[in-house]
């Protein structure tokens, strides 16, 4: 049956695909232009920024060699922080949210009711209203390390998490839980051997999202991390090019070039989840 | 069908319900606790502060609304304001046009059709702060070719940023529009076919009615990330050039996220109008919000 789709393309179509590729380059010159440019000398990338390196203007792993040790902040240290942020950050948001959700479903009490409409309340707040108490009562409880932000990433991202995850804890049918209870397990049993095994798709889409929000966040970090010691990556870039009079593009465009690459190498492994998981977090608005 | 999901949950059995209850402190404790503070309270003290003179939440006194008329009088906070409308009309056309078409070319039996979708997606993984320097350096590039550059002009900026805006959001919204077309009934396209339709009348009679709940979902999303931009506004231009107008700086490429935080970084004194004007940027935000609830509800109850 596949086989015999694949055999009509109409000549219409091979004119559609001819199209596609001239538009889809407008989609990949940027990232080539980036990649080019991060072995090109400053004066060169100014010049003509879609040259190509010539024996003048090629300095090959130079930029890459300035750019990570620029300013007294080497720049792998802020590629550990953000690695770190995001994976404890997201790990404590799924743990955390999927069992306050099965709570708040199976429990149905008016209290759960009113945290379940206040998760859905703070999904339309944006962050600039809370961003100056935030980082204030960030720096009042010690909250401004990397190793404690993953709570304030909990707190804040817990609205669209707790929603998504709700929404389908509803659709398990009770019965087999009832039969969990009734063979004796406890709640965190019924819980971690019964409920969360049918969560795991659930769990990729919220995953997926909040891996994209954390990892590229720039502001929440900002302003809550203590900027003398912590940094992640898109600070790092924010600081490379804000604190020189004149910025080194060169250098900057090889930082932006290591910090995308793990990012398209993480896309096109996993690409049927996150586009899943995008298409799942939309329809939440 | 919501109704009845309601239903299931009321009834949730007490078999289940009472042992659970005991286990509040594992299950809902700690998320409760920090979304209290990392969201309850800061939203709580920022409404308050908003009436409040201050330079840390500890030194506030109560000032009333004075700090929503000194929002409001400040030039570059309206500048902020029409620039922010004038871009979220622009982007929304301009992105779900774009977006819906490439998503129907997509949808037709097409070569590589897979890699493209591919392709467009891309950008929504990279962020916005690293968006805004490639793109600062490529406009850069092309306008030195006129021998000007980007800020040197708040036109050059505000064109810029919906390019990079249209870029980035293109593929999103794509995704949303072929998961809707995919879902168009294959009968109903049969039969328009066999009724001698036309592909132009098929396409406006058939297909785009059947996408509706789709196209509403993308209108309010493009509608509410442009309200909410900041990063690629801070990175692309940081809402240089500033003018002078009635005696106020204003930054001409700035929308209102970052008006509101640059509002904050001018001195203690602009703390509380850059709070007031927070809250009247949440305001504007949750309104259009609710708006798209209140419409993709209606839509639902229809079908």
């Amino acid at each position: 049956m596949k086989q015999r789709y694949k055999q009509h393309y109409s000549r219409g179509s091979n004119l559609l695909t001819a199209v596609f590729i001239v538009v889809g380059l407008l989609w990949i010159v940027p990232i080539i232009a980036v990649a080019v440019n991060a072995f090109k000398t400053n004066a060169a990338v100014n010049q003509n920024a879609f040259a190509l390196p010539n024996a003048d203007t090629f300095v090959g792993f130079d930029n890459f060699v300035k750019g990570m040790t620029f300013g007294n902040y080497p720049f792998w240290k802020s590629v550990g922080y953000s690695l770190f942020i995001t994976l404890a950050s997201t790990a404590l948001i799924l743990i955390c949210t999927s069992m306050a959700a099965w709570y708040i479903s199976r429990v149905g009490s008016t209290f759960t009711k009113v945290v379940y409409y206040l998760c859905i309340f703070s999904m339309v707040v944006p962050f600039q209203m809370v961003m100056f108490t935030l980082s204030t009562t960030a720096d009042t409880l010690k909250l401004n390390t990397p190793w404690t932000i993953p709570i304030i990433y909990l707190g804040f991202g817990a609205g669209l998490a707790v929603f998504m995850f709700t929404g389908f804890v509803h659709s398990i049918p009770l019965e087999i839980e009832e039969a969990a209870v009734i063979d004796g397990c406890s709640p965190i049993r019924t819980f971690f051997s019964v409920v969360l095994p049918m969560l795991k798709p659930t769990m990729i889409s919220v995953g997926v999202l909040e891996i994209m929000w954390v990892w590229n966040d720039y502001l929440l970090p900002y302003l809550v991390l203590d900027r003398t010691k912590y940094m992640t990556i898109p600070i790092h870039i924010q600081y490379l090019k804000g604190s020189y009079g004149s910025v080194d593009l060169g250098a900057t465009m090889a930082l932006i070039l290591l910090s995308i690459i793990p990012v398209i190498i993480f896309y096109l492994t996993c690409q049927k989840h996150i586009i899943k998981g995008v298409a799942a977090g939309a329809v939440k608005g | 069908m919501k109704k009845k999901k309601r239903d299931a949950a009321a009834l949730s059995s007490e078999l289940i319900r009472r042992p659970i209850r005991r286990w509040f402190p594992v299950f809902l404790l700690p998320t409760l606790v920090c979304f209290c503070i990392g969201f309850i309270w800061p939203f709580a003290q920022g409404i308050y502060l908003s009436f409040c003179t201050f330079n840390t939440p500890k030194d506030a006194t109560w000032t009333g609304i004075s700090n929503y008329v000194k929002a409001f009088r400040d030039a570059g906070f309206v500048h902020a304001f029409k620039n922010t409308a004038l871009f979220a009309i622009v982007s929304i056309v301009l992105i779900n046009v774009l977006a819906f078409a490439i998503a129907y070319a997509l949808t037709q039996k097409m070569r590589g059709s897979s890699l493209f979708r591919t392709i467009f997606f891309m950008p929504n993984l990279i962020g916005g702060v690293v968006l805004g320097y490639i793109w600062s350096m490529i406009f850069d590039a092309i306008l030195k070719h006129y021998s000007t550059y980007l800020t040197a002009n708040a036109t050059y900026g505000f064109w810029g940023l919906v390019i990079l805006v249209a870029w980035q959001q293109i593929g999103y919204m794509m995704i949303i529009y072929i998961a809707g077309l995919q879902a168009v009934p294959e009968d109903m396209l049969e039969a328009a076919k066999i009724d001698g339709a036309s592909k132009s009348q098929t396409l406006f009679r058939v297909v785009i009615p059947n996408v509706m709940p789709s196209i509403t979902i993308c209108m309010f999303l493009t509608l509410t990330n442009s309200f909410k931009l900041f990063d690629q506004n801070l990175a692309l231009t940081g809402g240089a050039p500033s003018v002078i107008m009635n005696g106020a700086k204003v930054n001409m490429t700035e929308l209102l996220a970052l008006n509101i935080y640059s509002t904050y970084n001018i001195n203690k004194n602009w703390h509380g109008a850059a709070q007031a004007k927070a809250v009247v940027f949440f305001i504007l935000v949750a309104s259009l919000a609710i708006a798209q609830l209140t419409a993709t509800r209606q839509k639902e109850v229809q079908q």
